[in-house]
């Protein structure tokens, strides 16, 4: 895995495991890799691994089973939703509003963008 | 097949400090200190970067770790051991891979029998699986090796020891790219909670993910001894546009610099241990206040 420069690795993990849930890759009450196998795939330090995980356990995203292991939580993908979103909210929609107030964009022509951009990838 | 611990879940639980150097001096010559009253604790659990410039004193810090040269005063203490006793039962505890080694000219099986029974934990089994993985071609004499594979060899071996202290000097040098990947696979899987080890390093590109901890050493001291983590909640590693008075330090790129800045938004950026070296270095005064 490429890790980017821009953010702490340990989100980038957290990432890496949010992104096989919703996709559906790992599913509600599967194992997810152990710390160490995680570690060895991505050839990080254990400990960072062990973070990433106590961060998604606090997301309600997976469970820790005492002596077996973490497991995909019954409502991942809830969590893996409502914490993106924060994600976005925090860091990702300034962007994009700074981008809108500096190129002096209207909300309407936005509207009709994002509507657009629905119906052509999602059908909605 | 990287051998993989059969926890499946980590817990660090027990942490002891397995080295405890107490205001230490050493040079090698007493005009000539190269660290001065010298206090540092490291414990299990960790996988230590130990970085410096050239002539700073990382592989002298790690053979006195290791009882292979003896401070002029202070106190070092190893497991429980002072280790320029050289007593067998902490050498036994002790991998120490040296960034410049002499193999003598047998096979790899002939310096295995010798080698060997010195370390009741020897993992014969393990010796094989991980020069498997780095891909040694057994037959051949160790003299006869490449200086990577000679490299790939001791690390097999010394990892293939158990010990619970793992001290590499600059273990990455001489490894080829695929190497190189193969080695952080192998380090990862040997990280477990009761192992310490220690890595010196100039190519921190190599190991930047799998350091836990960073030492730096600089003026004949600990320059810096902190966690990534606190690193990072302390700092921020950015790129911007402009240079204003917040930032500590700064390396000029392609769309305007690297940044080291205070954090003071609890941004979550990635370590960027090349800058934070350069950094320390510059402005040692700045960061002082901010890691006791």
């Amino acid at each position: 895995m490429e890790f980017r420069d821009n953010k702490a690795i340990y989100l980038q993990i957290a990432e890496y495991v949010c992104e096989h849930i919703l996709l559906g890759k790992w599913k509600a009450d599967e194992k997810v890799p152990s710390v160490r196998e995680m570690a060895v795939e991505l050839e990080v330090n254990p400990n960072t691994v062990m973070r990433t995980y106590e961060l998604l356990q606090n997301k309600n995203i997976i469970n820790n089973k005492r002596g077996i292991g973490f497991f995909v939580a019954e409502n991942a993908i809830d969590g893996v939703k409502s914490y993106r979103k924060v994600q976005f909210m925090d860091d990702e929609l300034p962007v994009v509003f700074r981008n809108i107030y500096l190129l002096n964009i209207g909300f309407d022509e936005l509207k009709t963008k994002y509507e657009t951009f629905v119906k052509e990838n999602f059908n909605a | 097949m990287i051998k993989i611990e059969h926890t499946l879940v980590y817990y660090l639980t027990n942490t002891v400090d397995m080295i405890k150097i107490n205001n230490l001096n050493f040079g090698y010559s007493k005009h000539k200190p190269l660290f001065k009253n010298m206090s540092m604790q490291l414990s299990n659990g960790h996988i230590y970067g130990l970085l410096g410039k050239n002539g700073a004193g990382k592989s002298s810090l790690l053979k006195n770790i290791a009882g292979l040269v003896y401070a002029q005063s202070g106190a070092l203490d190893v497991m429980g051991f002072n280790p320029a006793k050289r007593q067998p039962a902490l050498l036994e505890q002790i991998c120490f891979i040296p960034e410049e080694f002499y193999l003598p000219s047998v096979k790899i099986d002939a310096y295995v029998r010798a080698n060997a029974p010195f370390y009741k934990k020897f993992d014969h089994q393990y010796f094989g699986n991980l020069l498997k993985e780095f891909d040694i071609p057994v037959g051949q004499k160790l003299i006869n090796m490449s200086y990577g594979q000679k490299k790939k060899v001791i690390i097999a071996f010394g990892l293939a020891t158990q010990a619970n202290l793992i001290i590499m000097d600059e273990p990455t040098n001489g490894l080829d790219i695929p190497s190189k990947a193969q080695f952080r696979k192998i380090m990862a899987s040997a990280m477990t909670e009761d192992r310490c080890i220690i890595i010196s390093t100039h190519q921190v590109r190599d190991l930047d993910n799998l350091i836990d901890t960073v030492i730096m050493l600089d003026e004949n001291d600990v320059a810096l001894k902190a966690s990534v983590q606190e690193i990072t909640e302390k700092l921020t590693f950015k790129r911007v546009k402009e240079i204003d008075e917040s930032i500590i330090y700064a390396e000029p790129s392609l769309s305007g610099y690297n940044a080291v800045m205070p954090n003071y938004h609890q941004e979550e950026s990635k370590l960027d241990m090349e800058l934070l070296f350069n950094a320390i270095l510059a402005e040692k005064i700045k960061f002082k206040p901010l890691f006791n």
